[in-house]
């Protein structure tokens, strides 16, 4: 504007080739959204179509602001220091983003609980009914809570261990915001009813095909960025992190082919058909557990930990053995979710077998976590941050130990549908994913936000204790369900009638579910605690933090 | 991989006395512990395990099969043996039940006892979701407690129904339908309302009022050729009857018209292709005995 004045004539301001790419490609997208909102079959696509089109025109807006606010010139790489230009913003947003969608995830799923105990929880609106509710609830605490953890740590993770720049420039903000476009595709998708009814792939063709953009250009942003590295090794977090997006990509792909009736109908037909159907569903779904939930939260604890107790991390030998055993192995495990079904028995005895195989390489992560602490197992007394994630630690040995047992034909026999499944589940979903989760999120909160420690470290023991109460009565409960409902389903009379009628057994549940709910509520409460003290310590002022310290604060 | 390699780059970590690789990633460097021998051992006998597994079962695919197993075990014999086993522990029940009639059964205490546990467990698993689990039914599902039949209630015609059901598919179903008395037009309105405030006077819910005669007439010319000129009904169509107080569609003066503006006729599917002789035996005694049993 002042180039008048200037003798010098100041570096010419010209858009960058991604700027203008992504607003040519978001502007055509909002008119090609348009006009599918127009012609859509059903007003839930229409919906959908007009939120696509919605963000588009956001993102032309957003780019066009920032482009006019920023100074001419390249993102610089390094600060006036010499030291990396850390992009940070972009982890602060999914953090918050993680916080939000785990307390949503978790008050689903508390409702859910509530609809199994008490069905006028349903309030017979279909919207929220117990069918649409729980994928819904799944995805949320899986997809959002779990991603958005996943994706800001390891843009955190990834720029610290390789002392470089996340790549890109527009890219990170397009993998972070459109991840969580995709979740609230896929969220309100249930809610409406639209759902091609594969578990934990629930989410339809548009859907499934915008996601495989974003995670296609998450890939080029988590690889550019190690690329770029100043340090000459990939640490092993970063392993981690790149098998878990490398794998996810692929299952996506694998799982979620499909035939659209039309680009205006949500609807769409799987390519696969019958038992290899159910095969390509389940080596989905197990591979979403092994490379999601289990390596990718490995990533987080291979930095989390060791950064938090200040301690070397125990084995690298055990880290490389157990990695690729880990990721070899897992991808054979799925058959053993259809065991005695139609799928073929040798399918499901190398379902089986390599399950069994897959125990000690899950270990191997347990005992790098744990052992990593030995010489400062004192913290576990002082930190309870330390302790929720070597808690974590625990529960992952745990629920890595019970799969391999329930993957096991005679244990399957009894365990298969009943609700021992659901507190298998938990027993890792709440007590490993969520508690690494809520280790790493009071990490690396005060250190985005250059705070000394969260606003309250006794606000953190006592989310830690309301919430392992709460998942005790969890699992306990759903352990004691599943056992009674395996024994009433195969209880014979001595004249060799069925001892239950199903619903007898559906009765007896009732107590149990109660309990489990009550479990849910408490482990709500205490992601609620977190969100307060999160939004304490971003809110609250250097000084004050060092007091807060000094004072030990109640809660 | 040497030591000399090791303790050339790495450092020695203090607290534990053992060497670091030498690398460091933001302040986290690893140690250069060996695998634990436990982890190890346990390990390879899972995957010593695993071998022997696949020896015996069913296990590695081949081009048209799989590798059979040295057991000689698969999913669809051992489901038949147990199958099989099931029947040869019901085979003692089966044969005293399957040799004795309906009324054997019922005059011989320990064979209704069989039949009854049979018959509870089955009625729960099959009949249960319409009729209710105490057999006490719901709207348009008929009360299996009471003595109130629509198309009988004695053994066999309990049984009839149960074998081939009510208008369903089977040929050998017993089916008759209300017709839609007000929709295909053959009852105006006033009609309608007249014979309905009849019907209900039938059972003395209702006061005969100023339509009495009107409602009586319509009765005669157009409903008593089923339900009897009576209304106790005919029990060989599956016409209700309409003295005894019971309703299956309910018996406001709203439902009444509504049956016989529209009509009526549920269906109870056959039963003969889903459940063996035995079961609807021991089904046909266990509901006979409900309360309502004639």
């Amino acid at each position: 504007m002042s180039t008048i004045q200037d003798p010098i004539r100041p570096p010419a301001k010209a858009m960058r080739f991604g700027e203008a790419g992504l607003l040519v490609v978001f502007a055509a997208f909002a008119f090609f959204a348009i006009i599918v909102a127009a012609k859509a079959y059903t007003p839930a696509y229409a919906f959908h179509a007009y939120l696509f089109a919605a963000a588009s025109i956001a993102s032309v807006f957003a780019i066009g602001n920032r482009y006019m606010a920023r100074p001419a010139g390249s993102v610089p790489q390094v600060n006036a220091d010499g030291k990396p230009n850390y992009n940070f913003d972009v982890v602060k947003v999914g953090t918050i983003f993680a916080v939000v969608w785990g307390i949503a995830g978790f008050l689903v799923g508390v409702i859910a609980a509530l609809q199994l105990a008490f069905p006028a929880f349903n309030f017979d609106l279909p919207w929220i009914s117990f069918g649409r509710l729980r994928p819904l609830h799944t995805s949320a605490v899986i997809f959002a809570f779990g991603g958005n953890v996943l994706i800001a740590t390891s843009f955190y993770v990834v720029q610290r261990t390789s002392h470089a720049r996340l790549a890109g420039d527009l890219a990170p903000w397009f993998v972070m915001l459109g991840y969580n476009f995709f979740i609230l595709i896929a969220g309100t998708g249930y809610l409406l009813g639209i759902t091609q009814s594969k578990e934990y792939a629930e989410p339809e063709w548009y859907a499934d095909l915008f996601l495989t953009v974003v995670w296609v250009t998450y890939l080029l942003v988590f690889l550019g960025t190690i690329l770029k590295r100043k340090e000459p090794h990939i640490y092993v977090a970063n392993w981690f992190y790149l098998a878990f997006i490398i794998t996810i990509a692929v299952l996506h792909l694998g799982n979620n082919a499909a035939l659209p009736v039309s680009v205006f109908s949500p609807k769409s037909y799987i390519v696969w058909a019958g038992v290899q159907d159910a095969m390509f569903q389940w080596w989905y779904g197990h591979n979403a557990v092994g490379f999601f939930l289990t390596a990718g939260f490995l990533a987080l604890m291979y930095y989390f930990i060791p950064k938090r107790a200040d301690r070397p991390v125990y084995s690298y030998r055990l880290s490389i053995v157990h990695f690729w055993a880990l990721i070899f192995i897992y991808i054979w495990a799925g058959p053993h979710h259809l065991h005695y079904t139609a799928l073929p028995d040798w399918a499901q005895t190398l379902g089986m077998t390599f399950s069994i195989i897959l125990w000690m390489p899950s270990w191997g992560g347990m005992i790098n976590g744990l052992m990593t602490l030995s010489g400062a197992w004192d913290k576990l007394r002082t930190d309870p941050v330390i302790r929720m994630m070597v808690v974590a630690v625990a529960f992952y040995g745990m629920s890595t130990f019970e799969g391999p047992m329930m993957s096991v034909k005679a244990v399957n026999s009894l365990s298969h549908y009943t609700e021992w499944t659901i507190g298998h589940v938990h027993s890792g979903a709440l007590g490993w994913v969520a508690y690494i989760s809520f280790g790493a999120i009071y990490c690396m909160v005060p250190w985005l936000w250059n705070k000394r420690e969260m606003y309250s470290l006794k606000a953190v023991s006592w989310h830690f204790w309301v919430s392992t109460l709460g998942i005790v009565l969890y699992i306990s409960s759903m352990w004691v369900a599943g056992i009674l409902q395996g024994l009433m389903w195969r209880a014979y009379t001595q004249l060799g009638f069925l001892e239950y009628s199903f619903i007898e057994s559906v009765e007896a549940m009732h107590p149990l579910y109660v309990i489990r709910a009550l479990g849910g509520i408490l482990f709500l409460s205490g992601a609620l605690i977190m969100a307060w003290n999160v939004w304490k310590t971003i809110t609250m002022p250097e000084a004050a933090a060092e007091q807060k310290l000094a004072l030990a604060p109640a809660e | 991989m040497s030591t000399t390699q090791d303790t050339h780059h790495g450092k020695v970590d203090a607290a534990t006395g053992v060497s670091t690789t030498g690398h460091e990633w933001d302040g986290i460097s690893e140690l250069n512990n060996p695998l634990p021998r436990w982890w190890l051992w346990v390990w390879y006998a899972c995957i010593v395990w695993a071998i022997g597994y696949w020896f015996l079962y069913p296990a590695w695919p081949l081009i048209n099969s799989a590798t059979p197993g040295l057991l000689g075990w698969n999913s669809r014999s051992a489901v038949a043996v147990q199958l099989s086993d099931l029947q040869a522990l019901r085979a003692e029940s089966a044969a005293k039940l399957g040799n004795a009639s309906l009324e054997q059964i019922e005059q011989t205490p320990a064979l209704l006892t069989l039949a009854r546990a049979q018959g509870r467990v089955a009625f729960a698993d099959n009949c249960a979701p319409c009729h209710g689990a105490g057999g006490g039914g719901a709207t348009g599902f008929p009360n299996l407690n009471d003595d109130d039949w629509l198309w009988g209630g004695s053994l066999e015609q309990i049984q009839q129904t149960i074998n081939y059901g009510i208008r369903s598919s089977d040929s050998e179903t017993r089916s008759g339908s209300m017709p839609a008395f007000g929709r295909d037009g053959i009852l105006q309105k006033p009609e309608i309302s007249a014979v309905s405030d009849y019907v209900r006077t039938l059972s003395g819910i209702a006061q005969p009022g100023s339509d009495f005669a009107k409602g009586k007439e319509v009765f005669a010319a157009n409903c008593a050729a089923c339900h009897g000129d009576d209304g106790k009904g005919n029990q060989e169509l599956g016409a209700p009857n309409l003295t005894d107080g019971i309703w299956l569609y309910g018996s406001d003066k709203a439902s009444v018209e509504y049956g016989i503006v529209n009509g009526r006729g549920n269906v109870m599917p056959a039963w003969h292709t889903r459940l063996d002789p035995t079961t609807v035996k021991a089904l046909t005694v266990y509901v006979h005995s409900l309360g309502g049993g004639r």
